[in-house]
């Protein structure tokens, strides 16, 4: 059968990875040409750094970058600032040939995955 | 050590708020084509009589970090000095191809790849070296990009002042109101930094937030 493969990763295994980890996998699949689902997503951090490192991947060839679809931090007050740790939503990372962002709201992300190479 | 670099993460706000420096280093950050350069141009112009650097239609026209030291912005009275870094636009995607839509040839296009790659590497480095923000957005387009969503969570992440620029409000199909309603947390300022519309209010934002 033909199609993209989508990983769907919990939150359970996503707690136990390091940041890294997480990033080199993400990365490894996508350039794969698979979907990444995350459960519950990155920190902000983490994402500036998976955008950091897919930019030192780009070959201009076969990777151009990645698609990532997640909705906002929830806003977390003055106490949840200092003393809570900033939670990921949802995230669907994908090859920027394969995943277009369609359409993105607060809570609603239409997104298109292309079978071949877009 | 880990929990050290979180206490200061979390508590860092207050240190700065207790020593206060006269000079605020403020990053110009948002995605390709949002207008950063252009906003650079027109503070530096109205402030020091000076340009920034060069615009242009072609995405990622600014591939290296800028800097202008000792920008002072006066306003009814309020005055804030600014070291000011427009950044180049970060992209999650930069493909040789949509340059050539332009026009570049193949070679010019693949160069300016690469070093726009760079580019969003060298802008995502200055973000631990800030002391505030202006978030660059195009007021024509959506508003939820990624690239939106990751500096506002960085800039939230690291506690850093942000401004929100609603650039671009002199053309027909502009929505400030779009951006304010996607983030409500924070200022939004809408402006046109190619005609210079509303910059007061901008000036006098910016003396509130960053002094």
């Amino acid at each position: 059968m033909e199609g993209v493969q989508l990983n769907l990763v919990s939150k359970d295994r996503l707690d136990k990875m390091a940041s890294m980890e997480k990033i080199r996998m993400i990365l490894d699949e996508v350039k794969n040409g698979k979907i990444v689902v995350l459960e519950s997503g990155l920190t902000p951090e983490e994402e500036a750094k998976l955008i950091e490192l897919t930019m030192l991947e780009i070959d201009h060839e076969n990777f151009v970058g990645i698609e990532v679809e997640s909705y906002p931090q929830k806003s977390r007050g003055f106490f949840g600032k200092l003393f809570g740790k900033p939670k990921g939503r949802l995230t669907v990372i994908g090859p920027a040939n394969r995943l277009k962002t369609l359409q993105k709201r607060e809570d609603l992300i239409t997104a298109l995955v292309q079978f071949g190479e877009g | 050590m880990g929990l050290i670099l979180r206490i200061k993460k979390k508590f860092g706000f207050l240190l700065k708020w207790f020593f206060r420096k006269d000079r605020m280093k403020i990053g110009i950050y948002g995605p390709p084509n949002a207008g950063k350069t252009t906003l650079a141009n027109r503070i530096l112009r109205d402030w020091t009589g000076d340009v920034m650097g060069a615009v242009s239609d072609i995405p990622h026209e600014t591939r290296r970090a800028r800097l202008r030291e000792g920008v002072r912005i006066e306003v009814d009275g309020k005055s804030v000095t600014l070291d000011i870094v427009d950044t180049p636009g970060l992209a999650t995607k930069i493909d040789f191809h949509e340059f050539m839509k332009y026009g570049l040839p193949e070679d010019e296009a693949k160069r300016r790849a690469k070093e726009a790659t760079e580019g969003v590497i060298e802008a995502i480095k200055w973000l631990d070296d800030l002391d505030g923000v202006l978030l660059v957005m195009d007021s024509t387009e959506d508003p939820f990009t990624q690239v939106n969503v990751t500096i506002v969570g960085n800039i939230e992440a690291r506690n850093l002042p942000l401004l929100i620029v609603a650039n671009k409000i002199d053309l027909p199909n502009a929505s400030p109101a779009r951006i304010k309603a996607a983030f409500p947390q924070h200022p939004v300022v809408p402006i046109s930094a190619l005609k210079g519309l509303n910059i007061d209010s901008l000036y006098k934002a910016i003396a509130e937030r960053f002094s």
